[in-house]
């Protein structure tokens, strides 16, 4: 009987998602006709030929049926599944443009090409961002967000099809997102450089994934909500208000990519920065948060540190964090008081921070030697350093005298690097190794030594890459206010270009390293989720865990 | 006892909207105000809406992400008013849809850049930046060159500009396709019609291509106008309503 | 309401009641008859039904 209800469901959702693709491709094809421009044709070809397989691998998937695994087991796993390889996919691409680009600066003569206008720094640097952030980052959530939830709630994905909807949807913006960069198809926003249309279809994919977060946690078996699960509420509904905010805008022609801003100057810099800034708090810390608050208590196999701790965490996090926008804009044409406001609310932030880096931290308090067993924990816990590491940096360089030196230059880049490889970079790794294991029933990883080299391969690069930014800014900075002792400027701004140089040269290397590390980690998945025999390892590689696990 | 707490934790949409209240509050008090303070824009004279040339060439700016590389921003620090000029003003980029300030300096502030270096200079150096500034890192853009500028939704640009309350009169967004000819085309039939609706702005061919109005005369002309608008010698930074 | 009078309630009702929920969250975590309540809780990722076939 179930089996017949489960299946009416099933026709729900399919029709409507089917209503939605075949909708989806009649205005791609009123746009393909339409089209006043080439790059917005470009974009309705892929998104109709995206709408298209859709459909047919939807039809295909009814006509199946449900797989035998996928109703003997009590959760939702395959969306989860997808959602790892598309991490791992992501983030490799992601780190890929972002070699490429960094050896575009350190040596511009061998990396442009006049041919290719198309990969200019200027294009790719937003398809790095994009594809970093978003994809992988984005992917990470969602898969993350979908195991955490079942499992906290002891209760099945809701919704059917639609978390599928959700996976192929957040793909979909991402392939436009990443076609259109290609072609100079951008809002020139930070971080939010995706146009109207793709903006409107983001919307959609995101109100369903709220929906069907939602509805497991209704259909939970506890009464409690699990901490980890408010982080990713507090993720998914903050960055819905901050995308629908920011990306107000009035496209010239509905047939067209190109759109203008609701507002102008002064108040779109503060209502893009107000984003800007929580795409990093909500996106790339509470989302993450939520990893951290499930993954390593059950990696440690104890709970968190401080429940209690965690609660105050949550709240006074993300009250803080929604202030400290302008300290993007400070000693800029932006009113003063708004600039303290943000400035003050940045330091304050520290506190949550930490709190929330000493209740991860503490969370292995008595199990410590687990760190030198388990390579996974570790990656795990020194994302959760990296955390502790940013966030004091980052109230530092939100001080207004801090700032005017450390402002527009590569400074900023620097400790973008330090959270977003050594934070969201290691704990996304944990995460991706931790679901692998999990999902694919497997005893323990392919290999620990690979996951050894691949710790040690990303933290070198993370070194390399944090050391020469600072060195860098902090030099760029200071040369550009040096005057000789005739009272004038002592560098012009081309010397400063040309003293980054050996700077950008170390930076491109730790780069290339940190890209290394991951492509190590998707071999070691892949043989892992194909269940190749462990590799023969020293006994001092294998976690006792797993050893134990193993015999 | 603290039973309302448990709302949050048991109730899932309570928790949502409890979410939203604490992560609203910044933005509204932060925000809004910026919209009606009257003092958050300068009182100045002379800024005044691009002209369809120059808009296609912002619009040719935003596509190829400049502002990744270059600020539209100059803080009130000794330096760099010394460097690049007069620190900016909120009041220069009202008509900005969207700001272009920027975050990072690759390559150095733009927000004064007009007028600073010739027309031959800015193409040669964005078609091969290298034989200009030989330490640059800055991309190559020859083939902006190669591609005519695409007239038919001037119009439109313009249109949806004055709706965002971008003072265009209904001259300027009827003839905005002829304008934005006329201005990279000094001796073409528009040129006087063009002086008349934009009254002491520059006419000439940008790109040293006389047959074509490329997206070079669009870049460049846009470049060209940067940070010229404000008349400094009639800005009182010290009355009242401009002190921030 | 002018800007002046939503500053000046921002100033002061509005920190005090802001101070308020903040001490009352933090009172809440540290409640003693919660601790149960919390530490149940916190074992939720260690016994939640699934054995990883493990």
């Amino acid at each position: 009987m179930t089996a017949a209800v489960k299946k009416q469901e099933w026709r729900i959702d399919a029709v409507a998602i089917l209503a939605i693709l075949v909708l989806g491709s009649f205005y791609a094809l009123w746009g393909i006709a339409h089209a006043a421009d080439r790059a917005y044709a470009i974009q309705m070809w892929t998104a109709l030929g995206a709408f298209l397989v859709g459909s047919a691998m939807l039809v295909l998937h009814i006509s199946r049926g449900p797989s035998a695994e996928s109703v003997a087991s009590r959760y939702e796993n395959g969306v989860i599944k997808a959602g790892v390889f598309a991490s791992m996919f992501w983030g490799v691409a992601g780190f890929l443009v972002g070699v490429i680009i960094a050896f575009q600066l350190a040596f511009p003569s061998l990396f442009y090409f006049q041919e290719f206008g198309w990969l200019n720094f200027g294009r790719l640097r937003p398809l790095h961002t994009n594809a970093v952030i978003f994809a992988f980052g984005g992917n990470v959530l969602i898969a993350t967000s979908f195991y955490v939830v079942q499992r906290t709630c002891r209760a099945r994905l809701a919704g059917g099809l639609w978390p599928w909807f959700v996976f192929w949807g957040f793909q979909l913006v991402i392939l436009l997102a990443g076609t259109g960069y290609l072609l100079g198809v951008t809002q020139g926003r930070e971080y939010a450089e995706l146009p109207w249309y793709t903006d409107i279809w983001l919307t959609l994919v995101w109100v369903v994934y709220l929906l069907v977060f939602l509805g497991t946690i209704w259909k939970r078996q506890e009464q409690h909500i699990y901490v980890a699960n408010w982080f990713y509420l507090a993720f998914i509904v903050t960055v819905a208000m901050l995308h629908l905010v920011n990306n107000m805008a009035i496209p010239v022609s509905f047939a067209g990519w190109f759109s203008y801003s609701l507002f102008s100057g002064v108040q779109d810099a503060l209502t893009q920065w107000w984003y800007g800034h929580n795409a990093v708090g909500f996106f790339l810390t509470a989302g993450f948060l939520g990893i951290m608050y499930y993954f390593i208590p059950k990696q440690a196999d104890r709970p968190v540190y401080s429940y209690r701790l965690s609660i105050i965490h949550f709240w006074a996090l993300i009250f803080l964090y929604i202030w400290a926008g302008p300290h993007h804009l400070h000693y800029t044409a932006l009113p003063q008081w708004a600039q303290t406001l943000g400035a003050t609310f940045s330091i304050m932030l520290w506190m949550p921070s930490w709190g929330g880096m000493i209740n991860g931290l503490m969370t292995l308090s008595g199990a410590w030697d687990k760190l030198r067993t388990d390579p996974v924990l570790r990656m795990l816990v020194v994302s959760v350093a990296f955390y502790g590491m940013s966030t004091f940096e980052g109230p530092v360089m939100s001080i207004r005298a801090v700032n005017s030196l450390s402002h527009y230059t590569d400074w900023t880049i620097g400790h973008v690097h330090s959270g977003a490889l050594g934070w969201v970079g290691f704990v996304s790794f944990g995460a991706l190794y931790c679901l692998t294991t999990w999902l694919w029933k497997r005893q323990r990883l392919h290999s620990f030594a690979l996951v050894e080299w691949h710790f040690w391969l990303s933290t070198i690069g993370i070194v390399l890459y944090i050391t020469s930014m600072w060195v860098a800014g902090i030099m760029q900075g200071l040369m550009w206010r040096a005057y000789n002792e005739f009272g004038f400027l002592e560098y012009s701004f081309v010397e400063t270009v040309e003293a980054m140089h050996p700077y950008y040269i170390i930076r491109a290397v730790g780069g290339t390293l940190f890209l290394l590390g991951s492509l190590v980690m998707v071999y070691n998945l892949w043989r892992t989720a194909r269940g190749d025999a462990p590799a023969a390892e020293r006994a001092g590689d294998v976690p006792a865990a797993a050893a134990v696990a193993a015999e | 006892m603290w039973s309302f707490h448990k709302w949050f934790e048991r109730h899932s949409l309570i928790l949502i909207i409890g979410i939203l209240v604490v992560v609203s509050i910044g933005g509204l008090v932060q925000i809004t105000p910026l919209f009606f303070i009257e003092s958050t824009i300068e009182r100045v004279q002379g800024v005044r809406p691009y002209t369809p040339l120059e808009l296609a060439g912002r619009r040719i700016y935003i596509r190829e992400g400049c502002y990744v590389c270059h600020s539209q921003m100059i803080r009130p620090l000794r330096d760099e008013v010394e460097r690049y000029g007069h620190y900016s003003l909120a009041a220069e980029s009202m008509y900005d849809h969207p700001f272009q300030w920027g975050s990072k300096r690759s390559g150095p502030d733009l927000a004064r850049v007009g007028g600073r270096y010739s027309d031959e200079w800015h193409r040669a150096h964005l078609i091969d930046p290298r034989s200009v500034v030989p330490e640059s890192v800055m991309p190559p853009y020859a083939f902006l060159t190669q591609t005519e500028i695409d007239f038919e939704q001037m119009g439109d640009h313009l249109r949806v500009n004055r709706m965002l309350r971008v003072p265009y009169t209904d001259e300027q967004v009827a003839n905005a396709a002829a304008d934005a000819r006329a201005q990279a085309e000094p001796m073409g039939n528009y040129a006087m019609d063009f002086e008349a609706r934009y009254p002491g702005v520059a006419v000439r061919d940008f790109d040293g291509d006389p047959a074509r109005v490329t997206e070079m005369d669009a870049l460049i002309a846009y470049l060209q106008m940067l940070g010229t608008g404000v008349d400094f010698e009639t800005y009182q930074a010290d009355t009242p309503g401009n002190r921030r | 309401m002018d800007y002046q009078t939503a500053n000046q309630f921002a100033q002061t009702w509005g920190l005090w009641l802001l101070m308020a929920c903040f001490i009352a969250a933090v009172v809440y975590a540290l409640w003693p008859s919660n601790r149960d309540t919390f530490e149940r809780a916190a074992r939720a990722p260690l016994d939640d039904g699934d054995d990883n076939g493990r």
